[in-house]
């Protein structure tokens, strides 16, 4: 009893992980097998496009455009150590699309899109809306887990996007009122240096992000404890789970397009 | 017809439901009493299939309500939900319409709409109401929206849950009468879950009372003030002591 007491002490979290993991992918499955089949619940969808994309436009424009500038500061100073501060333009948009934009506008997201899931859908929940979308002969998994996913995905690389434009702005802005670049030639060496694939990675980690915001938010939301205290850790759960496999994910994705 | 088979259901090591036979005959309202706790709500979650049964058969007309078409089954269904269970980003009207809206046959959104708003009125509610959003609602304006979603595809089952609780007396009167108005008007089948003895004697054509995870007694509600059954007396008349409190 007493030599086994550690083992089981190890072993329990690690069945209740391998569990949730499980549970997971089931209802990620589940979701990823009614997009395609009606109905379809388009103002659902139209809905959760504005509340994941346009109202998070103005956090991921804000988190891009310090980041930028921040970026192109410490390459600046880093770079100055070898002669090479020139590389500030190409490094600061390299970094934006393929790692920060996508990463730190997916976190940001995450806090708050996924949290606002969470809590809507815990609330449901506890509140029987979902039961009562069960006996109104409506799937909750249709009518509130497939649009938000699907809205995600699309949104995410747009928001992406925008986010690599302002954060290459504001590393231009800091390099041309800073650090002594020439206008023109910044932006060259931005428009030169990048390629394809370096803005289309981001663009796809974007995608593969906005899978995970809303399917935490859903899945923690659905699966809510009762009453408040059950919303509140659904809600902290969920956005523990979706910043964690965002990190874990981007690594993964990061040695998929680059690792070779 | 409705019913029941020797239905347990276990939380865990907490056994709910230990053995439930019940029968609802077609165009009866049932009412099911019982303490909190006795897995009263349990048991009309387990027939909607909500919840599933660890074992036993419930059956609809005969038929298993655990296999089979569930839009079709669900489709005979009107639920009423203890706090409402109002979608609170849809407006009343949407409420109301939501299974005409959403259903395999979709009315269009001005033909949902009218009978939202009659519906509503059937339920004592103005049309003005409609365009509201349920947090702007009394908890008694609630339940009748309620009631009237529960109502809107014409069932030919309804259940509610608690339907009176957290009203004051006047609005539990209403609801009542509302009840009783529309299950004998639609010919509906009725099954209530309720520890108000008033709803039992407002809505019930047969009552059960639920206890120990078992149907303790079942009769015609004009049997109940005559049975001699110390669990269903010290019930109804609410008395703090006897059989029930010392299993507490």
């Amino acid at each position: 009893m007493i030599l086994t007491a550690p083992l089981a002490a190890i072993g329990r979290p690690v069945m209740a992980m391998l569990a949730g993991i499980g549970r997971i992918s089931i209802f990620a499955a589940q979701v990823v097998s009614h997009i395609l089949r009606p109905p379809f619940y388009p103002r659902e969808f139209f809905a959760a496009v504005m509340q994941i994309g346009w109202f998070s436009l103005p956090v991921v424009a804000m988190t891009a455009l310090f980041t930028g500038g921040a970026l192109a500061l410490q390459i600046y100073a880093g770079g100055a150590r070898y002669g090479a501060e020139a590389a500030v333009p190409s490094i600061t948009a390299l970094g934006m699309v393929r790692e920060l934009g996508p990463v730190l506008g997916g976190l940001m997201v995450a806090a708050r899109v996924t949290s606002s899931i969470a809590a809507e859908i815990g609330t449901m929940k506890v509140t029987e809306q979902i039961d009562a979308l069960t006996t109104l002969s409506t799937n909750p998994i249709k009518y509130l887990a497939v649009p938000r996913v699907v809205a995600a995905v699309l949104v995410m690389p747009v928001l992406v996007a925008v986010g690599d434009v302002i954060g290459i702005a504001g590393g231009w802005l800091v390099g041309v009122n800073q650090l002594g670049f020439n206008s023109a030639t910044y932006i060259k060496n931005t428009a030169d240096f990048l390629q394809f694939w370096d803005v289309g990675s981001g663009l796809v980690k974007g995608a593969a992000f906005g899978f995970i915001i809303a399917l935490m938010g859903v899945y923690h939301g659905m699966y809510s404890g009762r009453g408040a205290q059950g919303v509140g850790t659904a809600t902290k759960s969920a956005v523990v789970a979706a910043s964690v496999l965002i990190l874990a994910s981007n690594f993964l994705l990061t040695r998929v397009f680059f690792g070779s | 017809m409705i019913e029941l088979t020797n239905v347990h259901k276990a939380f865990g090591p907490k056994h709910v439901l230990s053995g439930v036979d019940l029968n609802i005959a077609k165009g009866t309202s049932m009412v099911i009493i019982g303490g909190s706790g006795t897995g009263k709500s349990v048991l009309l979650k387990s027939v909607l299939g909500l919840i599933r049964p660890d074992s036993g058969t419930i059956t609809l007309d005969g038929k298993d309500v655990a296999k089979g078409d569930r839009d079709a089954f669900l489709a005979r269904f009107g639920m009423l939900f203890q706090g409402g269970a109002l979608f609170d980003s849809l407006r009343v009207w949407e409420n109301v319409a939501f299974r005409l809206r959403h259903g395999k046959q979709t009315l269009p959104k001005h033909e949902a709409r009218e009978i939202a708003i009659e519906k509503l009125r059937r339920v004592g509610l103005k049309p003005d109401v409609a365009d509201q959003f349920p947090a702007e609602l009394s908890g008694g304006m609630q339940k009748r929206v309620g009631l009237a979603r529960a109502i809107a595809a014409e069932p030919e089952i309804i259940f509610f849950d608690e339907p009176t609780t957290g009203l004051d007396p006047i609005m539990s009167g209403v609801i009542n009468d509302l009840i009783r108005e529309i299950v004998t008007e639609m010919g509906a089948t009725a099954m209530t879950i309720t520890h108000d003895m008033t709803s039992v004697r407002a809505i019930a054509d047969n009552v059960a009372m639920l206890h120990g995870g078992k149907v303790r007694w079942s009769g015609p509600v004009a049997d109940l003030d005559a049975t001699d059954d110390p669990y269903v007396q010290q019930f109804i008349h609410g008395r703090a002591e006897g059989p029930i409190e010392s299993v507490r």
